[in-house]
C-alpha cells in the first residue's frame, strides 16, 4: 500500500525540530527529511506526516505559534 | 583536594555531562541546522533538547526564545549593546560585575545615561531607590541576581514588578543563581535573562545564553554578530526570527550537549533541594568563620539572603597570601582578590585589596566545610 504523505516547509531548522518535538509528544508519526527537490525552502529539512494527520499537524503549528512557509502533498 | 571555587566554574560536574559530550563527538559530530542528513538533524535535535531543558527550568513557553552564547558575558554584551541607544537611560546597581559595568561604561561614552544605584555595605539594594531613579528615557533596568563577591541576593521580584509597572525592560544577570536558586521568568517579570552554563548549571565552559522574553521587540535588539545561520540562505540580510537572528556561526554543540545533562541533573534533583543544601553549607561555614578571632565575614547575616558565595578577610593578612597557604598547605581551592567587580568591592569597603572567597556547590559536603574552618583558624592564629 502506498502511503500518502505531506510535508511542512519551515523557515529554519530549529523551528522544524521544534515542530517535530511537539508532534512526537502528541504521538503523531512524523519524520524530518531533506526538502524534496521539486520544492524550494530556506532550510534544508521539512517535516513529513501522513495526510490524514493534517488537521492535527495544523493545530500543533497554530498552538505553538510556529511559523512555516507552507504545507505540500508529496 | 577540596574545591570551593564554584562561583568561578563548578567542579566536579555530574558524570552524565562528560558522557554526553563524548557521545556527541563519537556518535553524532555533525553541524546542526546546516545540512539535511540524519547526523545534522540529530545534532539539531540535541541542541533543541538543551533549549527544552532550560525552558523547563526557567518556565519559558517557547524553547526557541533561548539564545545560546559563549557565556553570560556575551549574553550581557548582546543585550546592553543591542538595546541601548544614545539618549536612553539605564539603571543598575553598585554591586555589578564588570560584565555589566564595562559594556555600560563603554555605552556611556556614546551618550547612554548610566544611573548606578548605591547598595548598602552588605550589598543589599532598596527597590524603592530604583523606582525613584526612573525617568521618561529609562529603557532598561539591569541587575545581578546574586553577588559574585559576597553572595547577596538583590530583590529582583520587587524590581521586576516596578519594571512592569513602568513598562521598562528588565534584564537579570543570573550568573550566580541559574541552577541553584528558583527562577521563573514569568512570575519574576524578567524580560531578559542572561545565564552561563559552566557554574551552577553544571555545563562545560563555553556555554551560556540569553532568554528573550515576549515583551522584547527583537527588531529593536540588534545582534552582536551576524553571519551564517543555515536559514534564509538565499539572502545576504540577517534573518529576523529567533533564535537564528542572534546565533550566527557554528555553535558549541558538544558543550551544549553537556549543558543539557547538567540541567537535566538539576531538574531531577530539584532546585529547591540544591538550594537547601547550599544554604546548610553556607550557614555552617559562616558560623565557623565568625567564631575565629580576627576574621571578618562580608555580606548579609541571614543565609536566606545569599547564594553560597562567602567572602572574608583575616586581620592583617593579605587575601593572596591566605589563598596561597590554603592551596599549598591545606589543598583547598578558593579565589582571592577583586573578583572582576571593582564596584562591589568599593560598596563593601574591600577595594583594592579584595577578599578571600569561598563558593560552594551541590557536590560539596559538610566535612569539607569543617576542614576549611580549621584551616582558616590555623592561618588566622599565625600557625
Amino acid at each position: 500500500m502506498k502511503e500518502n504523505y505531506s510535508v511542512v516547509i519551515f523557515y529554519s531548522t530549529s523551528t522544524a525540530i521544534r515542530a517535530e518535538s511537539l508532534a512526537k509528544k502528541d504521538e503523531l508519526i512524523v519524520k524530518l527529511i531533506p526538502v524534496p527537490r521539486n520544492l524550494s525552502s530556506d532550510c534544508g529539512i521539512c517535516l513529513r506526516f501522513n495526510n490524514e494527520e493534517k488537521p492535527k499537524i495544523e493545530k500543533i503549528l497554530q498552538d505553538g505559534k510556529i511559523e512555516y512557509e507552507n504545507i505540500y502533498k508529496i | 583536594m577540596i574545591y570551593f571555587d564554584n562561583a568561578a566554574t563548578s567542579y566536579p560536574k555530574p558524570k552524565e555531562v562528560g558522557q554526553a559530550m563524548l557521545h556527541f563527538l563519537e556518535k553524532v559530530g555533525a553541524s546542526p541546522g546546516r545540512s539535511g542528513h540524519r547526523l545534522s538533524i540529530e545534532a539539531g535535535r540535541m541542541l533543541y533538547q538543551t533549549r527544552e531543558s532550560l525552558a523547563e527550568l526557567f518556565n519559558i513557553g517557547d524553547p526557541l526564545r533561548i539564545i545560546f552564547t559563549l557565556n553570560v558575558t556575551e549574553a550581557l554584551n548582546l543585550t546592553l549593546k543591542g538595546l541601548l541607544r544614545p539618549g536612553d537611560q539605564v539603571i543598575t546597581s553598585s554591586m555589578e560585575h564588570n560584565s555589566v559595568m564595562r559594556p555600560l561604561r563603554e555605552l556611556e561614552k556614546k551618550g547612554v545615561e548610566v544611573k548606578v544605584i548605591s547598595c548598602s555595605p552588605k550589598g543589599s539594594l532598596e527597590s524603592q531607590d530604583i523606582e525613584e531613579a526612573i525617568k521618561k528615557n529609562t529603557k532598561l533596568i539591569v541587575l545581578n541576581h546574586g553577588s559574585n563577591v559576597i553572595g547577596t541576593l538583590l530583590p529582583i521580584i520587587e524590581v521586576g514588578k516596578i519594571a512592569r509597572k513602568h513598562n521598562i525592560l528588565f534584564l537579570v544577570d543570573a550568573a550566580q543563581t541559574a541552577g541553584c536558586y528558583p527562577l521563573d521568568i514569568k512570575r519574576d517579570n524578567i524580560d531578559l535573562l542572561a545565564f552561563t552554563g559552566h557554574k551552577a548549571l553544571f555545563g562545560p565552559p563555553g556555554t551560556g545564553g540569553l532568554v528573550v522574553g515576549e515583551k522584547v521587540d527583537i527588531k529593536k535588539l540588534n545582534p552582536l554578530k551576524v553571519g551564517g545561520t543555515g536559514s534564509r540562505s538565499e539572502s545576504e540580510e540577517q534573518p529576523d526570527f529567533l533564535p537564528d537572528v542572534y546565533e550566527s556561526g557554528t555553535p558549541n554543540t558538544v558543550g551544549l550537549c553537556g549543558l543539557n545533562e547538567g540541567v537535566r541533573f538539576i531538574l531531577k534533583e530539584g532546585v529547591d533541594k540544591i538550594r537547601q543544601h547550599e544554604l546548610s553549607l553556607s550557614q555552617r561555614f559562616i558560623t565557623g568563620l565568625k567564631e575565629i578571632p580576627g576574621v571578618k565575614v562580608y555580606g548579609e547575616e541571614q543565609v536566606k539572603d545569599r547564594v553560597a558565595v562567602i567572602s572574608f578577610n583575616i586581620k592583617d593578612q593579605l587575601p593572596s597570601e591566605v589563598g596561597l597557604r590554603l592551596d599549598e598547605e591545606y589543598d583547598i581551592m578558593c579565589r582571592v582578590g577583586l573578583h572582576c567587580s571593582p564596584a562591589a568591592h568599593k560598596t563593601i569597603g574591600t577595594f583594592p585589596t579584595g577578599t578571600v572567597r569561598f563558593s560552594m556547590s551541590w557536590f560539596n559536603i559538610f566535612k569539607e566545610v569543617d576542614q576549611a574552618i580549621i584551616a582558616v583558624k590555623n592561618i588566622a592564629e599565625g600557625k
